[in-house]
């Protein structure tokens, strides 16, 4: 069990949503981290690299910025598995990136501009992971 | 400028999915477990990025460029292809595996968990993967 949290979440959410805008407004691109983090790796096909680093370093920075400001531990619980992390690691980093796009990109932005790819790929991701839950925990 | 710029969007986004509890997979796997012990704040995470998006892309698109580049750069396609859904397919299987999708995972790093020390170099080579395909000439469409 998990607690159900929509206040933080919507809070939470919106700076994703503010973090979305602020990268339009200054940069002109798509704050999708398939495609930002994609992009660090070879083929390199424009610049921006240095910038691109510098998001995912924010990124990365975030909990440890987050438990200094607030004192408040950052608590998970993932799974120890390592085989299926990384069977999963795959197909996460591999299914983002053809698909040009995540759950930011399509998800987030995509919605946000009202695009009917992205409508189609988060429908397919939110599909395909439901029910590979429901396998998961219901059927294996 | 763009640098420092970029670290602290990245800072903002990362912190919003700490806040929101998304750099946490068993929350993300609780809302994918409808049948079982669900947990809806995603949708709430979703529908709160979605609407401060949605009403500040209106403001800043209606701007000529961007304040630190040229141009925007937006998705111009729109056409439904084979990638748009097969991609987003074997995402979303990987993502009710692990519980993380590309920017939780990398937020989750700093903390050091081993799934999240095993997923996120396996998914970097599955995104390098996936660009070393997307660089290759593609077939011509009929």
């Amino acid at each position: 069990m998990t607690e159900f949290t929509p206040l933080a979440s919507l809070a939470g959410g919106a700076l994703i949503g503010l973090s979305a805008v602020l990268l339009m407004a200054f940069e002109g691109r798509i704050a999708g981290i398939s495609g930002i983090a994609g992009r660090l790796l070879p083929p390199y096909e424009d610049a921006g690299f240095r910038s691109r680093l510098a998001f995912v370093i924010g990124l990365i920075a975030a909990p440890l910025a987050y438990g200094f400001a607030t004192g408040a531990p950052v608590t998970q619980t993932v799974s120890s598995n390592v085989a299926m992390m990384v069977a999963a690691g795959l197909l996460v980093g591999f299914g983002s990136v053809y698909g040009n796009g995540c759950t930011s990109g399509h998800g987030v932005c995509g919605l946000s501009r009202l695009s009917a790819r992205s409508l189609v790929a988060t429908i397919v991701f939110m599909a395909t992971a439901f029910f590979t839950v429901f396998v998961t925990r219901h059927v294996l | 400028m763009s640098i420092l710029i970029n670290l602290v969007i990245g800072l903002l986004f990362g912190v919003g999915l700490v806040i929101s509890g998304m750099s946490d997979p068993a929350k993300v796997l609780n809302f994918l477990d409808v049948f079982g012990t669900w947990d809806p704040s995603l949708a709430f995470v979703m529908g709160g990025a979605v609407i401060v998006a949605f009403i500040g892309y209106r403001f800043v698109l209606k701007r000529d460029k961007p304040l630190l580049a040229d141009r925007f750069h937006l998705p111009t396609r729109t056409d439904i292809d084979s990638r748009i859904l097969i991609g987003p397919a074997i995402f979303g299987i990987g993502w009710g595996l692990g519980g993380f999708c590309p920017g939780p995972a990398l937020t989750a790093l700093s903390l050091g968990a081993i799934g999240t020390l095993a997923f996120v170099p396996a998914m970097l080579i599955g995104m390098w993967g996936a660009r070393m395909i997307g660089a290759l000439p593609q077939p011509r469409r009929a």
